[in-house]
């Protein structure tokens, strides 16, 4: 392996990227934006979401996973993946029970605000109405999964940041649930509301209790400018 | 308490107190206790020192695995559409009257549990059952309700054959450790997996050549994986030779879960050694001193068999220090078992497998021949290339290339059911015509043909003229026959639900996609469609196949895609166009009739929704 700067393109244009980079990580040192959801800095990529596909050289593969490498021809923003991108959005919204208009979360959500990034008014599937338990044993931290995306950011952030092992998966394919190390809930695990793997949810699924509704609407995270602004401005800014 | 405390503690030592053998654990514990309850997963999390998330997650994964109570007896019923076709719901009606339960409950007196399984690859002998681990094949009603009968008479029998098997099937079924009624229905025998050989000539042979040499011939031979992919064997063992010094592994993949498939369970009954014969010298090709044979929980009928044939190899100096003599050549074999996840075949997710975790496949990059098994460079072998290997370097790859076509050389086992005369595997030559095939197999005017299982794809009479090969009809061997009368949509959404279950849930596309491909197939098939859902299918299907991460996911859109393209009459024969506004998807009496139940009365507008359509 090499260590010196390399060059890959990424919609036509030339960026710079360092060894070790993946695709995601050189596209945003080089201020090109490539959506994403699950990705997490600091944490490995899961590749999950799978909202970061990109075509490398014609093929699909997720931006947050692929090492960049010389020579690439990345596709990012081409109308195939925009529409790509709203079908997987569409679907984490279908799956799950989401209801913005009064989740604590919104504004601040990641979810909601790819959402309105892509144009998303109301999802072109139907809703899957599936049972999710909530989980409200601990005293100061909130499990909705009816919210959850399954994006493995709090299970991440536990185990690689918080030192912990607070969650897990269990089931599998649409029965896949958001669990927790104890059979007593989230009550019976070592979580602290303080915790990075708290923070680390995109959506209303882990929340902190007693501070609902503190950030006024006006100064959310994403009131004034769409998700992937702090990347590269959107277009139309 | 104090018995799920020693019995946990006994399951673990087993496996050495190794943490990556815990699906070995659970399934010692399981055998152990019948179930894997909350205490177990307490017990086995803080023996192994496993987060207890973990454990509960390998436990809800596999679907041989139950953290409930289970009978004595699980009765196990294929629900493949093969057994669909050949009647499995009047059996279904006939356990649930026997035993006064339904699918997926356990009689009170804990003597059976019912459930439904997919494919346990017995598809030439549909329907097919697992009880416990004896296969039952060709069940029929009357013969379920009897078994059920007997079993319940005589609770004291605990080795269950004795009491289901009333005839042992051909060729080593009859085997005094095998004693199965399954039957072979080996009807064509080519040159290469069943054609006459030397034991062991191929081996001595490879150990007399340097590894490269080895590997070379292989590449000469131009073989390809058998599995279904097609990436030639020679080079993933270079690629897997040509990382780091140190530990390598070689694992032969009898995960067999394609549905339809069922060549590689003849493969272990007739032919193991050749499968043993090939995965020691790809182990000596590979620089592995150990190699894994990764055993669907659906054949562990065969594990004692193949246990035994193991020992015999080391006793005659086969496998163990110096293989053959050779110096400096170790190889050992170690069956790892798999417990009801299709998705397992796929090979980083069977390597998480036998890790002893969720079987999730892995991000690629590192593959597994940087990175597989345990960190090591890795070789995962479909069974049936494995076994090409030992013939390759006993008849030379001059040989091996002159059978079948040039770009897919060789033979390949075909596993053949459905709507035919004369199910059961054939090996025929690569590059067969489709047609050829079906003739062999006695189809008459088949109107479809699911060619590679329900990843590959459904083909109409005017693709069979086709070839059987790598670059045109890719298969991992599945071949079902469809007759007239059969519908292709029903097929398809049959296919569907398969992959909703056997999806493992990790990404997006595949976790959702296929509920979704799934919700709208069957309301074309409720005659709630119109025409705009065929658009709607094919851009679902194919974000689906490009946004999924693994081959799972790339494939499981295959039955709407390739209907779609090759029986559109069948979903233009459903749909309706809207007419004045009217939403054919929507059923509106469906739809009051919930609001009724919700609101306790009818609709004071619309009644209850008859009279509006």
């Amino acid at each position: 392996m090499t260590s010196a700067p390399f060059t890959l393109s990424v919609d036509g244009r030339a960026i710079a990227a360092q060894p070790g980079q993946t695709i995601l990580e050189a596209a945003d040192a080089a201020g090109v934006y490539v959506p994403r959801l699950c990705w997490m800095k600091d944490l490995l990529p899961s590749g999950s979401c799978r909202v970061c596909t990109v075509r490398v050289n014609g093929r699909p593969q997720a931006a947050c996973t692929q090492p960049a490498a010389a020579g690439m021809v990345v596709e990012n923003d081409t109308e195939e993946l925009r529409a790509l991108r709203r079908d997987l959005i569409d679907m984490l919204f279908v799956e799950g029970n989401h209801f913005c208009m009064f989740c604590e979360k919104s504004g601040n959500c990641e979810l909601q605000a790819l959402a309105y990034r892509f144009g998303i008014t109301a999802p072109k599937y139907p809703y899957l109405f599936p049972r999710r338990e909530l989980d409200a044993s601990h005293p100061e931290v909130l499990l909705d999964r009816n919210r959850c995306v399954m994006c493995a950011r709090c299970l991440r952030a536990s185990r690689a940041l918080d030192g912990k092992a607070v969650f897990g998966f269990t089931g599998r394919g649409p029965a896949k649930r958001l669990a927790v190390n104890s059979a007593t809930g989230l009550a019976g695990t070592d979580l602290a509301a303080t915790d990075r793997a708290v923070a680390a949810c995109p959506t209303g699924s882990l929340l902190v209790k007693q501070v609902g509704y503190a950030v006024p609407v006006g100064r959310r995270r994403f009131d004034h400018a769409p998700i992937g602004s702090d990347v590269a401005p959107a277009a139309g800014e | 308490m104090a018995n799920t405390a020693e019995q946990v503690a006994a399951s673990c030592a087993e496996s050495g107190d190794d943490r990556s053998r815990l699906l070995d654990v659970l399934l010692a514990v399981q055998r152990r206790l019948g179930h894997i309850d909350e205490a177990a997963i307490d017990a086995v999390a803080a023996r192994l020192r496993v987060p207890r998330v973990d454990v509960a997650g390998v436990v809800s994964f596999y679907s041989f695995l139950a953290d409930e109570p289970r009978g004595r007896v699980v009765i196990r019923l294929c629900n493949d559409v093969p057994d669909l076709m050949m009647g499995v719901e009047r059996v279904a009606e006939g356990l649930e009257e026997e035993l006064g339960i339904r699918f997926g409950e356990s009689t009170a007196d804990g003597s059976f549990t019912l459930e439904w399984t997919s494919c346990i690859g017995m598809s030439d002998q549909a329907p097919a059952a697992l009880f416990n681990d004896v296969v039952v094949p060709n069940l029929g009603p009357g013969a379920a309700r009897r078994l059920v009968r007997e079993l319940r008479a005589h609770p004291e029998v605990t080795d269950l054959r004795r009491l289901l098997v009333r005839e042992y099937g051909d060729g080593q079924n009859s085997h005094d450790v095998v004693r199965a009624a399954v039957k072979n229905n080996l009807r064509r025998a080519g040159a290469v997996i069943f054609g006459t050989r030397e034991p062991e000539a191929g081996l001595r042979k490879a150990l007399a050549m340097s590894p490269a040499e080895v590997i070379r011939e292989v590449k000469t031979a131009r073989l390809r994986g058998r599995g279904g992919a097609g990436f030639p064997t020679g080079m993933k063992w270079e690629f897997a030779r040509a990382g780091d010094t140190g530990p390598r592994w070689l694992i032969a993949n009898a995960d067999e879960g394609e549905p339809g498939t069922f060549k590689d369970r003849v493969i272990l009954t007739e032919r193991p050694d050749l499968l043993f014969e090939g995965m020691t010298i790809a182990g000596y090709a590979l620089g592995a001193a150990r190699g894994l044979l990764y055993l669907r929980g659906e054949y562990a009928y065969l594990r004692a068999y193949l246990e035994h044939l193991l020992a015999g190899r080391r006793a005659a100096g086969l496998l163990g220090e110096q293989v053959c003599g050779k110096a400096g050549f170790a190889f050992d074999i170690r069956i790892q078992m798999g417990a009801g996840a299709y998705v397992c075949g796929e090979e980083t997710a069977l390597i998480s497998s036998c890790e002893g975790l969720r079987g999730d496949p892995k991000n690629r990059p590192p593959f597994p021949a940087q990175r597989g098994y345990l960190g090591r460079p890795t070789s995962v072998n479909n069974v049936e290339t494995l076994c090409c290997v030992p013939r390759i370097l006993e008849m030379g790859s001059g040989w091996f290339a002159s059978l079948g076509s040039r770009r897919s050389t060789g033979t390949k086992l075909l596993s053949i059911s459905g709507d035919c005369t004369r199910r059961g595997v054939y090996e025929v030559p690569l590059g067969v015509r489709l047609r050829e095939v079906l003739e062999m197999c006695g189809a008459e005017e088949p109107i479809a043909v699911q060619v590679g299982g329900p990843s590959g794809q459904m083909v109409g009479t005017a693709d069979f003229d086709r070839e059987i090969c790598f670059d045109e009809l890719a298969t991992g061997g599945a071949l079902v026959v469809f007759g007239a009368g059969r519908n292709p949509l029903d097929i398809a959404s049959k296919y569907m639900a398969f992959f909703v279950h056997e999806s493992c849930g990790y990404c997006t596309p595949c976790r959702v996609g296929n509920v979704l491909l799934k919700e709208r197939l069957d309301r074309i098939l409720a005659g709630r469609g119109e025409p705009a859902d065929l658009d709607y299918l094919q851009a679902l299907a194919q974000t689906v196949k490009t946004a999924s991460r693994c081959g799972l996911g790339q494939t499981s859109p295959n039955p709407v895609l390739s209907t779609l393209r090759n029986f559109r009459w069948a979903y233009e024969a459903l749909v309706r166009a809207p007419v004045g506004g009217e939403q054919p998807g929507f059923d509106i009496a469906a739809r009051l009739a919930e609001a009724a139940a919700l609101t306790g009365r009818e609709s004071i507008h619309f009644g209850s929704g008859r009279e509006v359509r």
